[in-house]
């Protein structure tokens, strides 16, 4: 019997907390709908396509190809990300490069979005700093595959 | 003639009244369960890019439930499958016509009843109305040949059952401190005062029976903490085989036997249309003030003052659906069987006595 009661004093006290939660929301509701601005709001939503939250920094977005001075890709086909993948949607085809600094670049480099994890691996074991994954791009739904595979024009563009 | 016309307008006004409160129940519902979840709620719905607070969301739910598809599953009895929504609907909607709106309204050299159907067992027919409609539950998991929906419907007609006991027995004490099945002679009564300042509510005079019809009332509308018939989203409920607009006729079922229950409630504990202190010619208080108000506006004070109740208690009982877990099944049956039924009896009981002391 007592701990029926106890029951019943629990089953009071969850319908209290709910009840507070409306009526504050709805008191900051009410002050928002006569005009009155205030630092709470009444509900924590952000509503999506119209507001966006602040991207932290270190977010791993879409990934982008750094060139360099003369707009050549900066990546010189070391494989190194593709090996690492571990999802294996790197594709890269290396070629001979004419100056003796580089040696090689790569013709084909090409990201298949559809596979990748966004695990971040390929910038860190890239040793020419040549990938990133910094743009802040995070909508990259598409309504193709096709779409989804990202070559050196995309990445670099 | 004149009357039948006023008895088909009487009907037409209840029921848009009744639909319409079904209907923006469901808005409610979102609305207020996101609010109490500190969200903002459904409110997407736009009609030529406006949006109101999300008003239009129920006509676009309606919208999609008309356009999907009649489904049948093979091998299921069609016509019981299509009988059982428009069963479970119609029991349930038929229970307004007992509700009384208000008091007698004198047009025209006329007394109209603000009330359809102004029978003396106005409240046997309501209880007979809504256990009738446990037949759309047993027919629906019945008729729709799965085993899982079967017993859906059995564990609804269990509970149905078993909390129709305590429902009734709960309303033996008001029956006998208010003397009459009339609903309307029953507001009349909750008129007036008791030692002279405190108005004659059920709640004042049966507090216990009030606590037990909530709790069985609750039961009856199969809504979350008792909502083991419908399990959406776990155990598999009666009516897992319907889609679009069957399956939105026992949606809509649910939100109307909560109206049907806040009316109830309101008639019965609550004082009706009764607004404390509110006579026939104006407010008369206790302490010796007096205010008198022209008839018509005592009529829509009384009026507003039954749909403020009812809007309550819809309010309160979405509350409790967002507020509780469900129950597991021996504790639904324990709670009927072992809390409430041996409650209600003891409040038979001790009404009694004191009915017969007080005499």
């Amino acid at each position: 019997m007592i701990k029926l009661l106890g029951y019943f004093f629990e089953i009071i006290r969850g319908s209290w907390i709910t009840c507070r939660h409306f009526v504050v929301n709805m008191w900051f509701y009410t002050l928002k709908v006569l005009g009155i601005r205030t630092k709470r709001k009444g509900a924590v939503t952000i509503q999506y396509p119209e507001e966006k939250k602040e991207i932290a920094p270190r977010h791993r977005s879409l990934h982008r190809m750094m060139t360099r001075e003369d707009g050549r890709p900066r990546c010189v086909a070391c494989l190194l990300c593709m090996t690492v993948c571990p999802s294996e949607c790197i594709y890269i085809e290396a070629a001979e490069d004419l100056d003796p600094e580089v040696q090689k670049y790569p013709r084909k480099f090409i990201i298949d979005l559809s596979r990748c994890c966004f695990c971040g691996f390929c910038v860190e074991a890239c040793p020419e700093d040549a990938i990133r994954m910094d743009t802040g791009k995070i909508e990259v739904a598409a309504y193709s595959r096709e779409d989804l595979i990202y070559d050196l024009d995309r990445l670099c563009g | 003639m004149i009357d039948v016309l006023i008895i088909l307008i009487k009907i037409i006004l209840a029921l848009v009244w009744f639909l319409t409160l079904t209907l923006y129940l469901t808005w409610v519902e979102r609305k207020e369960s996101a609010v109490i979840q500190d969200r903002i709620g459904a409110n997407r719905a736009s009609i030529l890019g406006l949006r109101v607070l999300g008003l239009f969301q129920p006509f676009a739910d309606a919208i999609k439930m008309i356009f999907k598809e009649d489904f049948v599953p093979a091998f299921a009895n069609k016509f019981l499958h299509t009988l059982a929504p428009f069963l479970s609907f119609f029991f349930v909607a038929i229970t307004i016509s007992a509700m009384p709106f208000g008091d007698t309204v004198r047009l025209a050299g006329r007394d109209i009843s603000l009330q359809i159907f102004d029978a003396n067992v106005a409240l046997l027919f309501v209880l007979a109305m809504l256990s009738l409609a446990i037949y759309g539950i047993v027919l629906s998991g019945w008729s729709s040949r799965n085993r899982y929906t079967l017993l859906g419907g059995m564990r609804g007609a269990a509970q149905l059952i078993s909390y129709e006991v305590a429902l009734g027995l709960s309303l033996v004490g008001v029956i006998l401190v208010f003397p009459s099945l009339r609903l309307q002679d029953i507001v009349y009564e909750q008129g007036k005062l008791l030692f002279g300042w405190l108005p004659k509510w059920g709640i004042f005079l049966q507090p216990l029976a009030f606590l037990i019809f909530l709790f069985a009332a609750l039961a009856e509308t199969k809504r979350v903490p008792f909502d083991l018939p419908e399990g959406e989203s776990e155990i598999i409920g009666f009516f897992t085989e319907y889609g679009g607009l069957k399956w939105g006729m026992f949606m809509m079922t649910d939100f109307m036997e909560i109206i049907i229950i806040s009316c109830l409630l309101t008639t019965l504990f609550f004082g009706g249309w009764q607004v404390p202190w509110l006579g026939a010619d104006g407010f008369h208080f206790p302490w010796g003030w007096d205010w008198l108000l022209p008839r018509w506006l005592v009529i829509i004070l009384q009026v507003a003052a039954f749909n403020f109740k009812v809007f309550f208690f819809c309010w309160f009982q979405v509350l409790v659906r967002w507020t509780y877990p469900r129950f597991r099944y021996d504790q639904v049956m324990d709670f009927g069987w072992k809390l409430l039924i041996p409650l209600s009896l003891f409040n038979i009981m001790a009404t009694g006595l004191v009915m017969s002391v007080i005499r």
